[in-house]
């Protein structure tokens, strides 16, 4: 056995590249990797499959049905609108319905969509076989799926949230929405949202370290750069959505007064946290639609994108600036108006490098020769509609303007032009353009271009006039309006143009079904597009290449790679390990790194997500004490979850290509998937972090509430607690760090348990003392951050004692590899740093020296 | 031709935007001033769209050479910057011009519940005078009204006076309004704010006097109902 040290990166970067392996019988290796890489079989299959094709074609199908409900409550909508007297619906269902449309289509439909297409488009464009973590896929699919089944269940029930999709409170508090209705928004949201934050983590790390070999990160598809940006967004967006739903659903069952202004509470940090999740939404959903753009427009013009540099700037500069621009949708609180010129300032810079992109598009069409293929239309339709509903943006983002506009039918015209234009006529395009690759099958011609004129039509013919209804007063979320007779012509067109528009989404879905079903084998190809995505058999097999695409099969024409790639020409052909590998890269040049197995099928995912979603239920139900105990499951299973991780069977490095031996990932020198993975984790939990401070900061600063009651700070019992709680937080990450930098064995690891142990009773010491989180939002946050900073000390216990068993199994040994010694380090440091600073900034607000 | 053609559009088009909530039928000079605004973004948003869907229109046909830095930088970049530049500008200046300023503008409170407006002017003799769902203000001068909540957010919104302010628990947010006359403006409640959220309407009446002598009693309002009285004496937080 050969110690841990592992061979230098062979270098690949620049013109050398990795020689190519002998060619194989195709037939033979396909047959191989099937068999490794298959889903189970029947219907056991669907419950424990892993595969990215597989689990990315169901986020997308299952976001398509949430799309067509949303669709049918919008009809409603519509249909109550029509006329002026609006006897259709009762104003309670009215409300529960456009709330639900709202959150359908934002939380069930844009970010699981776009997801989808992540993990099922990602792997195949990056030339590897799978996402970085299968079985998180999986938990991120049934997370979706069974918190959506709970806002529609809620639905059915006449309990589904009433209160607007963005929640605001006091409105949405227990004593002005009492009942689950908002409830089951906060905890349904929060839920799905899971999902949200695991296929951000895999993303980015499958964009960074999962790329064939010798493909640079300035140089891998443009795709990868959007979604590399979307996952960060999102790993650095949801915290703050997160933060908001569990302050305000600890609120409303706990009556810990964060929002609530009569106990020094704000109902505008609802608003600060929603938004600030809120913007960068917008740009979440719209930078995966740019990517499918910016993939399908060069193919249709038969030439290389135009600006491939500076669109990524472009990407990077959304991504930065979508951030500072949130209160745009709060010009009308009362805050001053040089504050909103910053904003309104940043609201419209947002706006060039949207505009960089589309000339760059369209100098791409008249540097080639554009095809008017199907998804060609749904990109003409894009800029049909999008390109105006930038413009409105820039208006609303004008701080005047906004004054009149905000919360009328003008911003419900906005926020379609962008949503539909932006994100689901590319996603059309997107559909269209990778059927042939998702069902083997050619397209049924022409219902599909009468699909899209029917939707162009029945799109504008609905909104357009409604920038003018807007304008004419009409606001938002109203049922009736028995006053406004000049508002019923208009209202009345838009609800005709909306049934167009329902009929063309339904020819458009029949289309689809039609292709499946009845269409023609497709060739390989169809597109001839330069992308490894096409460099494979269609329908994709679950293993996507039979050897990965070395540098050469990079860039050129997908067609002349297939072959090559098939008879294992490229790295790491077949799976003659029976074990499912795929090639670990550096992040900047893709030099090989080492070989990672991944996960094979399991129903893990399945019942760690019904046990989550049992505890959601509890909580619904308000049966708090039970809930707390159905978390035991949830952590159990979690434990077991780990365990899957541990070394197993053949530990031998790999051959990739002639003379180049590769360690599998258990052995090879950090920084492996999993690590990466918990990086992409902790700037999550740091964003989530930095939520609770901003929320500390903001009531301390701008809240003008009543002031707080004397606080525990004077309280010596509570000091010595505090002191103890951060001196063994501290010896917990020293033990935790010698440990991973190899000064310390496994006593190290009992050690670092024990001072987790003595932290958490040191942090239930002082819970006990502290003041009563219910008479005040400042200590109702301080309570809220000392269970925050408890979580982490007890999820630190748990990686100690995960540690000091890994040991004791033998598992870590030089020739077994280094276990779980550098996440739990990582993850203790992250907890001594987040103690600290929140010890520190509640000294400093209590006025301590 | 154009110019009879524009006879019979121009009255079309403008009593298309008349309306009792109609932000382009303002009637003072605030609302005047962003309906100005609105106009003039309309034709730079017109002129821009169709600006890019003639160069879409003839980016079909035969490959051209086609200089990345002008489209990129020149079309993507500068284009963009220069009219925002521009725009941010004169949204600034118009915002500047209708802000609230120190300037002894007569002050009235508005005061919003679920679901209705309270409203409190001074009186002829100095004292507070209280009206449900009627606000009464001086015609032509500025009037800042002092916009406040009982309960949840609402928005208190008149389109033809100008942009709207919400009315926020624990926080008095200050409007500023201009009427070019005496009359009468529709108002009503802009933020969602629950199940009587459509209906939570009310009136604003600009009397040439002020402060009006009897507001009861003017032919356009109609009779006041009585203030509640567990509203009555509201102290503003």
């Amino acid at each position: 056995m050969t110690d841990l040290a592992h061979p230098e990166p062979v270098a690949v970067g620049g013109s050398s590249d990795l020689p190519p392996n002998p060619p194989q019988r195709a037939l033979r290796l396909h047959r191989e990797l099937a068999r490794v890489w298959a889903n189970d079989r029947g219907w056991w299959g669907q419950v424990t499959a892993v595969s990215h094709t597989t689990l990315g074609l169901r986020f997308m199908a299952t976001a398509f049905v949430f799309f067509a409900i949303g669709g049918i409550l919008s009809m409603l909508i519509r249909t109550q609108l029509a006329t002026h007297q609006g006897a259709f619906l009762d104003t309670e269902l009215y409300n529960q319905i456009f709330t639900m449309h709202g959150s359908i289509m934002m939380f069930l439909f844009a970010i699981p969509m776009l997801e989808g297409l992540g993990i099922w488009l990602l792997p195949k464009l990056l030339g590897t076989r799978d996402m970085a973590f299968p079985r998180l896929t999986a938990l991120g699919y049934w997370c979706y799926l069974f918190g959506g089944l709970i806002m529609l269940g809620a639905l059915l029930f006449g309990v589904a949230p009433r209160d607007g999709w963005f929640m605001y409170t006091p409105l949405s508090d227990a004593t002005h929405s009492p009942g689950i209705n908002a409830d089951v928004w906060l905890l349904g949201v929060t839920f799905v949202e899971i999902s949200a934050i695991a296929a951000a983590v895999e993303i980015t790390v499958t964009i960074l370290r999962q790329r064939a070999p010798g493909m640079k990160l300035t140089e891998m598809p443009l795709f990868a750069w959007y979604m590399l940006g979307t996952a960060a967004m999102m790993l650095v967006g949801f915290p703050p959505l997160i933060a908001g739903s569990v302050l305000l659903e600890v609120e409303r069952a706990f009556d810990w007064p964060f929002f609530d202004v009569a106990r020094g509470g704000d109902p505008l940090l609802w608003q600060h946290l929603f938004w600030l999740f809120g913007h960068p939404e917008v740009y979440i959903i719209f930078l995966p639609a740019a990517g499918a753009m910016s993939t399908i427009i060069p193919v249709m013009c038969r030439t290389p994108i135009l600006g491939y540099g500076a669109i990524v700037a472009a990407i990077l500069g959304l991504v930065f600036l979508s951030f500072g621009l949130w209160v745009h949708h709060m010009f009308t609180v009362g805050i001053p108006h040089m504050a909103l010129a910053f904003f309104s300032a940043a609201s419209v810079l947002v706006a060039v490098p949207t505009a960089v992109q589309v000339f760059a598009w369209i100098g791409t069409m008249w540097k080639g020769r554009p095809e008017l293929h199907l998804p060609m239309l749904h990109i003409l339709g894009f800029f049909l509609t999008f390109v105006m509903g930038g413009l409105t943006g820039v208006m609303l983002a004008i701080v005047p303007f906004n004054w009149q506009a905000h919360d009328t039918a003008f911003v419900t015209a906005h926020l379609h032009y962008v949503l539909i234009g932006g994100f689901v006529f590319p996603m059309m395009a997107a559909a269209t353009y990778w059927m042939p690759l998702i069902t083997g099958k050619a397209r049924v011609k022409g219902l599909g271009e009468a699909a899209f004129c029917v939707i162009l039509i029945g799109f504008h013919g609905t909104f357009f006039i409604m920038h003018l209804t807007g304008l004419l007063g009409m606001p938002r979320r109203i049922d009736v309006y028995p006053d406004n007779p000049e508002w019923v012509a208009l209202n009345l067109t838009s609800s005709i143009f909306g049934f167009v528009l329902t009929i063309g989404f339904a020819m458009f879905a029949v289309d689809l079904i039609l292709q499946a079903t009845l269409g023609q084998r497709a060739r390989r190809d169809p597109w001839r597009a330069p992308t490894l995505d096409w460099a494979m058999p269609v329908p994709s097999p679950n293993y996507n290449f039979a050897s990965l695409p070395l540098r050469r099969h990079q860039g050129g024409p997908a067609r002349e790679v297939i072959h090559a790639l098939a008879r294992g020409v490229g790295a790491l052909p077949g799976a003659p390990r029976g074990r499912r590998e795929v090639l670990v890269t550096t992040a900047g040049n893709a030099r090989p790194c080492h070989v990672a197995v991944l996960p094979g099928n399991t129903a893990l995912p399945l019942v760690l997500s019904a046990c989550i979603a049992v505890f959601v239920l509890l909580m619904l139900a308000s049966l708090y004490a039970l809930a707390a105990v159905a978390l035991a499951p949830v952590a159990g299973l979690v434990w077991v979850w780990a365990r899957g991780m541990a070394p197993v069977g053949d530990l031998a490095p790999v051959t990739i290509a002639p003379g180049v031996d590769m360690p599998v990932h258990h052995r090879a020198t950090p920084p492996t998937l999993a690590q990466s993975g918990l990086h992409a984790l902790l700037v999550a939990d740091g964003a989530l972090f930095a939520s609770l401070l901003f929320g500390l900061g903001f009531l301390s600063v701008v809240t003008q509430g009543p002031p707080p009651p004397p606080a525990l700070v004077q309280n010596p019992a509570a000091g010595i607690a505090l002191v103890i709680g951060l001196a063994a937080v501290a010896g917990a990450a020293v033990f935790a760090r010698l440990l991973a930098a190899g000064y310390a064995g496994r006593g190290a690891s009992w050690a670092g348990l024990g001072c987790n142990l003595v932290a958490l009773v040191a942090l239930a010491w002082l819970a006990v003392q502290l003041d009563d989180p219910r008479a005040h939002a400042r200590d109702a946050l301080r309570a809220a951050m000392l269970g925050y900073v408890g979580l982490h000390v007890l999820v630190g216990a748990a990686m100690a004692a995960f540690t000091a068993d890994q040991f004791r199994r033998g598992e870590i040994a030089p020739q077994t590899g280094r276990g779980a010694i550098a996440a739990w380090g990582n993850w203790q440091m992250f907890t001594a740093v987040t103690a600290g600073i929140t010890v520190a900034v509640v000294l400093v607000q209590a006025g301590a020296p | 031709m154009t110019g009879r053609a524009l006879i019979w559009v121009a009255p079309l088009a403008l009593a298309a935007c008349a309306g009792p909530l109609s932000t382009l039928d303002p009637g003072g000079h605030i609302a005047r001033d962003i309906a100005l605004l609105w106009w003039v973004m309309l034709a730079g948003a017109g002129v821009i769209t169709a600006f890019v869907l003639v160069l879409l229109g003839f980016a079909w046909g035969a490959p051209r050479r086609t200089a990345q830095g002008r489209w990129v930088y020149g079309l993507g970049l500068w284009f963009p910057l220069a009219v925002l530049t521009a725009l941010l500008g004169v949204g600034l200046w118009v915002g500047e011009r209708i802000l609230p300023r120190d300037d002894g503008a007569v002050t009235v409170h508005a005061h919003a519940f679920q679901w209705g407006w309270q409203f409190t002017h001074d009186g002829a003799d100095g004292q507070p005078v209280e009206s449900d769902g009627v606000l009464h203000i001086p015609a032509g001068q500025p009037v800042d009204i002092l916009v406040s909540s009982q309960d949840v957010i609402h928005s208190f919104w008149v389109p033809r006076l100008g942009g709207k302010m919400d009315a926020i628990p624990g926080r008095v947010n200050r409007l500023r309004v201009q009427t070019d006359g005496a009359g009468r403006f529709d108002g009503l409640c802009a933020e969602f704010c629950g199940l009587g959220h459509a209906g939570m309407r009310f009136v604003v009446v600009a009397h040439d006097d002020w402060p009006p002598a009897d507001p009861d009693t003017d032919p356009d309002t109609g009779p006041d109902t009585t203030p509640e009285t567990d509203t009555n004496g509201q102290e503003f937080p």
